[in-house]
């Protein structure tokens, strides 16, 4: 019987996209210029002219939600690659090392595990500054440790199967077994972790942005805005609704789209939950 | 027994009645003051923060003397002096029967103790510097205190009338950061962390008695909350309300009543003189010219706000309007940057501190100067590390913050400070001023100042931040102008 | 099982030690000066350094580390320098809000999402079951902070219900202070639901395929008495589980949500903390979170090996 293709992919992937093409379209064309100041035509509602209204220094909101979509895109895309860079080697590594190592790494874990994630992303950013870079930086050493445990325990379960016990019969050494026979029987989990952990690092730089801390003016975000909007509730209160649903529908599709991706390529649920 | 006790209350009652001018139903004795800040604790005399002020100044501590709202020094725990011929010595006579609220006498030895406390080698005293020309303190008698200054201070009055010049009590100096215990008409009560502070009318207070019975300042930093708290009635009064776009609401509402008055806070682009390119004075002036301060004005405080040309406010004496030097005009701007060698104009470092005026005010001032081609990439900080970074280590290009002290001009002639200014012209004139006593002579000199620094362009002059205060309208005696950081409400009452 | 507890127990005690260091080394490289900031811009060097002195900011690092943990390790958790008080008791007071609020949330979420997974999994493939799933995967993806903005819209700007933040504290009584901690609960719920909404769901999709469920359908059983009597208790190991977990991050997610509501909680404290470079503040707030993290963990561990004598194997 041939597996139907889960409706959470299909949905997951069309947002993504759509999400995807907002945000590439943002390069070539926006309503507005999303930096452009007009003071004179602030907190304007939404209208024919300003389809989602201006904010509190008269800039174009939807605009401003177009080059948000490119900018939470890369700092997610930044931070789950830098993770994946960090976090996928190590946990082969672990794997295939066993004893020492794998406890070191194991530890490792359970000591970033013991910070939450945005304690963790305010912690650094208060050493290193605020800004884009060092978003991706604190969210990319999250990211590293959750690639990490999930590689290190998919790794294992193949290192125990019986090809892999061949092949280092055969004498192939650890890296080369690693390379040729574990790294694509992980790869599944590690894509559909990717996926999960993309939609947390769009939660996570929205939240830290609302903070404050995230990506700074003139660049627009989705998390600034709703911080610069919540001063403005009662007299503009729309400000604060349309950056808040950028960010749940891209979150949305996200999670949809790893969900979908799960049931196909990792249909024993290794990968671990978004908590 | 119980019915002795009944016509006793009744007879209590009645008497209450015929007191001539006691009206019915009676005008409430309880205040709500929103603040936006909690101060970290309650002892003037030993940090910056504004908020403890905010709480304590005149109702809680009294200092000698103490500034009232137009900026005037009044008594305070003096309620006379009189200063020697050669300004020198200073003779406080204090008021007989003040008392602390532990209920010990303020007297001359209380006075000497604080005034030796705050100059003390291991002072923690955050002014220590306004008690640098005491020499002795002398007490004479319970109700005398003799001060003689090793130099004349033309500012001593002022400096003493100041919340860091707080008299307190040797016995509980060291607990006062969270059990405050002063010689004002309001003490102490309870302090609900993250939330509350509450002060009780004190009985026993030797002046004259405040209309009030208990005031609660309540801590709320989020503007929307600031705004419903108000319209719920769970706030009185906000001074110092930033959340300016919400005004006009306030303004067509008659339940309420808004004031817009004047603070001592000169908003700044600080720019470091010191470094490339900020060490040519064409490029200070493009920066000048290349600012609209209307729309600066307009995007941050909602139109509430005076433009200034220099770093002096409009209110005080001796000022000078110097808005017209720089008028805003990028293309001249352009030319001025273009004439220092940056016609393609540079990269530069814009570090903001947290208030929401500096953010918004950083946010628009990095695109008016995108439009010459200075491209200002935005870092905001917290407190912590601005006065590390940028204050203290000078490690910045520009900086936006409001210069609060009163009559702080003579920050531009101190060495090392953070501006890296350095002019002699300037220094000439503030050693004049430090010789001259004649309030008119030393209006010109501030004038003199004003025009060296518009001249050099230190800093870009932005504005006044405003002091504006909503409350119900049937509030009166909040202070109108912000002479300096407190929230007096010892002649508030309700209509 | 001896064995394992002392395993455990060990590498609690290290994780704890490294939590320690990691922290401390942290805050050494934050820049700022806790006197600068509390003196201000006025201050003179020499009042900056009496500051620092009886701060104990004086002291060389390892000496200052040193007496951190030996403190912590003897129950003090020093002294506040921007409060000037015990950060015993500042935690005390913030957690006499930041537990019942994450009390609250706890029990709204599992009062939404028990009942929702179990009809879900009861309605399997039907429109129920599709709805609840719906609500799931949105009520992760909104942003907890997001949806505090809209309930402070809905219920206190445009209705005036609730106050639109702060805390009137537990003096004010019982009501006025639930009042304030319900639109907080209800916005840290509300992804806490959504994701225990779905292990529910799957859980007792499980159980309903085991026999003794199909047997007590058989039998003729209501549908609510099948759910209640026998689905339900089965359901409830991962369930409680996932709840376990969520008690630790939900004091850690009090962080974003309490800023917004502006309640004076642990987690506004520790994000204050931060901004004023209250060392000793954000230092034992840190390591008590993430001990409470560990330890809840470790918690989980060995309940599961009480129930479960199979050897682990960690994933």
């Amino acid at each position: 019987m041939r597996r139907r293709v889960p409706v959470s992919l299909i949905l997951g992937a069309v947002i993504t996209a759509l999400i995807l093409a907002v945000a590439l379209l943002s390069f070539v064309w926006t309503p507005f210029p999303a930096e452009q100041i007009r003071v004179v035509a602030r907190l304007r509602p939404p209208g024919p002219e300003h389809w989602l209204g201006t904010d509190h220094f008269g800039r174009d909101v939807l605009s401003m939600i177009m080059v948000g979509a490119r900018n939470s895109l890369a700092v997610g895309a930044a931070a789950v690659a830098l993770g994946a860079a960090v976090g996928v080697p190590l946990g082969l590594a672990a794997a295939s090392w066993g004893h020492w190592g794998d406890e070191a790494v194991a530890r490792l874990g359970d000591l970033l595990f013991a910070f939450p994630a945005v304690l963790t992303a305010i912690l650094l950013t208060a050493v290193l500054g605020a800004g884009a870079v060092n978003v991706v930086l604190a969210l990319g050493v999250f990211n590293a440790a959750v690639f990490a445990r999930v590689t290190r325990g998919a790794a294992f379960s193949v290192w125990r199967r019986e090809f892999v016990r061949a092949a280092l019969a055969l004498g192939r050494g650890p890296l080369s077994v690693t390379i040729i026979h574990v790294l694509p029987n992980v790869a599944g989990v590690v894509i559909v972790q990717a996926t999960v952990l993309f939609a947390v690092a769009v939660l996570n730089e929205a939240a830290l942005s609302y903070l404050g801390l995230g990506i700074q003016p003139p660049s627009p975000s989705w998390g600034k805005m709703l911080g610069d909007a919540q001063t403005f509730l009662f007299t503009a209160p729309l400000q604060a609704v349309f950056p808040g649903a950028a960010i749940a529908l891209c979150v949305l599709g996200l999670n949809l789209l790893g969900d979908g991706l799960r049931d196909v390529l990792d249909p024993r649920h290794r990968s671990a939950p978004v908590i | 027994m119980l019915n002795r006790a009944k016509r006793l209350a009744l007879a209590a009652a009645t008497a209450l009645a015929l007191v001539p001018g006691a009206a019915w139903p009676q005008a409430r004795t309880d205040l709500v003051v929103g603040m936006r800040l909690e101060p970290p604790h309650l002892d003037p005399t030993a940090g910056a923060a504004a908020a403890i002020d905010e709480v304590t100044y005149a109702n809680l501590f009294e200092p000698l003397t103490r500034v009232n709202a137009d900026g005037k020094v009044v008594p305070g725990l003096a309620q006379s002096w009189t200063v020697s011929k050669d300004g020198l010595t200073y003779s406080f006579r204090l008021r007989p029967n003040a008392k602390f609220h532990d209920g010990s006498a303020a007297d001359s030895a209380d006075v000497k103790f604080s005034l030796d406390r705050a100059r003390a080698a291991d002072s923690v005293n955050a002014q220590k510097a306004y008690f640098a020309a005491i020499d002795t303190v002398e007490t004479p008698d319970p109700q005398t205190v003799v001060v003689t200054l090793s130099r004349p201070d033309g500012l001593f009055l002022f400096h003493m009338a100041s919340g860091d010049a707080a008299i307190v009590a040797p016995e509980t100096a060291a607990t006062n950061k969270q059990t405050p215990v002063g010689t004002g008409p309001f003490k102490f009560e309870r302090w609900v962390s993250g939330d509350r502070v509450i002060l009780a009318r004190n009985p026993a207070y030797d002046g004259a008695q405040p209309a009030l019975d208990r005031v609660t300042f309540r801590f709320i930093s989020d503007p929307a909350a600031q705004v419903a708290a108000l319209k719920a009635g769970d706030i009185d009064t906000f001074p110092q309300f930033d959340t300016y776009e919400a005004l006009p609401e306030f303004r067509a509402n008659p339940a309420f009543m808004v004031m817009v008055g004047s603070t001592e806070g000169e908003t700044i682009l600080g720019t470091n003189n010191g470094r490339k390119p900020f060490d040519d004075v064409r490029v200070r002036r493009a920066m000048a010219h290349a600012i609209d301060r209307k729309t600066l004005i307009d995007g941050v405080l909602f139109g509430n706000g005076a433009a200034i040309g220099s770093h002096f406010p409009p209110h005080r004496a001796g000022y000078v309007d110097l808005t017209g030097m720089y008028p805003y005009d990028p293309e001249k701007a352009k030319a001025l940057l273009a004439e220092a060698g940056h016609a393609d104009g540079f990269e530069t470092t814009l570090k903001l501190p947290p208030p929401i005026y500096a953010r918004r005010s950083g946010e628009l001032i990095a695109a008016m100067l995108a439009e010459v081609g200075i491209r200002v990439k935005v870092e905001p900080m917290e407190w912590a590390p601005w006065l590390e970074k940028v204050f203290r280590g000078k490690d910045y290009d520009l900086t936006l913050i409001a210069h609060t002290e009163p009559l702080d001009i003579d920050i531009y002639g101190r060495p090392d400070y953070y501006f890296n200014y350095k002019s002699e012209r300037f220094l000439k004139v503030e050693e004049e001023l430090n010789r001259t006593q004649d309030p008119v002579k030393r209006e010109k000199l501030y004038a003199e100042q004003q025009q060296i620094l518009a001249e050099d362009a230190v800093n870009a002059f932005l504005f006044m931040l405003p002091a504006a205060t909503v409350q119900n309208a049937k509030i009166e005696g909040m202070w109108l102008n912000r002479p300096i950081q407190a929230n007096d409400v010892t002649a508030v009452r309700w209509k | 099982m001896l064995a394992f507890l002392v395993r455990r127990l060990l590498t609690l005690a290290l994780t704890a030690w490294l939590a320690t260091m990691v922290v401390f080394a942290v805050l050494e490289v934050v820049p700022g000066d806790p006197a600068l900031l509390m003196l201000g811009t006025q201050a003179q060097p020499d009042t900056l350094a009496a500051l620092r002195a009886q701060m104990g900011l004086d002291q060389p690092i390892p000496v200052r580390y040193l007496r951190w943990v030996g403190g912590l390790l003897t129950g003090d958790l020093g002294t506040s320098l921007t409060y000037a008080r015990p950060v015993a008791d500042l935690v005390a007071e913030r957690l006499a809000i930041t537990l019942p609020l994450a009390a609250m949330a706890l029990v709204l979420s599992a009062v939404i999402a028990i009942p929702l997974g179990l009809t879900a999994a009861s309605r399997h493939g039907r429109a129920g079951d599709w709805a609840v799933m719906a609500f799931g995967q949105v009520g992760i993806a909104v942003p907890s902070f997001w949806f505090a903005i809209l309930l402070i819209l809905g219920f206190s700007v445009k209705l005036g219900w609730f106050p639109a933040g702060g805390f009137p504290g537990w003096q004010a009584g019982a009501g006025p202070a639930l009042k304030a901690l319900l639109l907080p609960a209800v916005a840290l719920a509300l992804p806490e639901a959504a994701i225990l909404a779905r292990v529910t769901r799957s859980a007792a999709l499980d159980t309903l395929r085991e026999d003794y469920v199909r047997t007590a359908w058989a039998k003729g059983l209501r549908r609510r008495t099948v759910l209640i009597r026998h689905v339900l208790p089965n359901a409830l190991i991962p369930v409680a589980t996932i709840l376990g977990l969520q008690c630790a991050f939900l004091i850690a997610g009090a962080v974003v949500v309490e800023n917004v509501f502006t309640l004076p909680g642990l987690g506004r404290l520790l994000y204050q903390a931060i901004g004023q470079h209250d060392l000793i503040v954000v230092q034992s707030v840190v390591v008590l979170l993430a001990m409470s993290v560990v330890v809840v963990n470790a918690l989980v561990d060995v309940a599961y090996a009480a129930i479960d004598p199979r050897p682990r194997v960690r994933t």
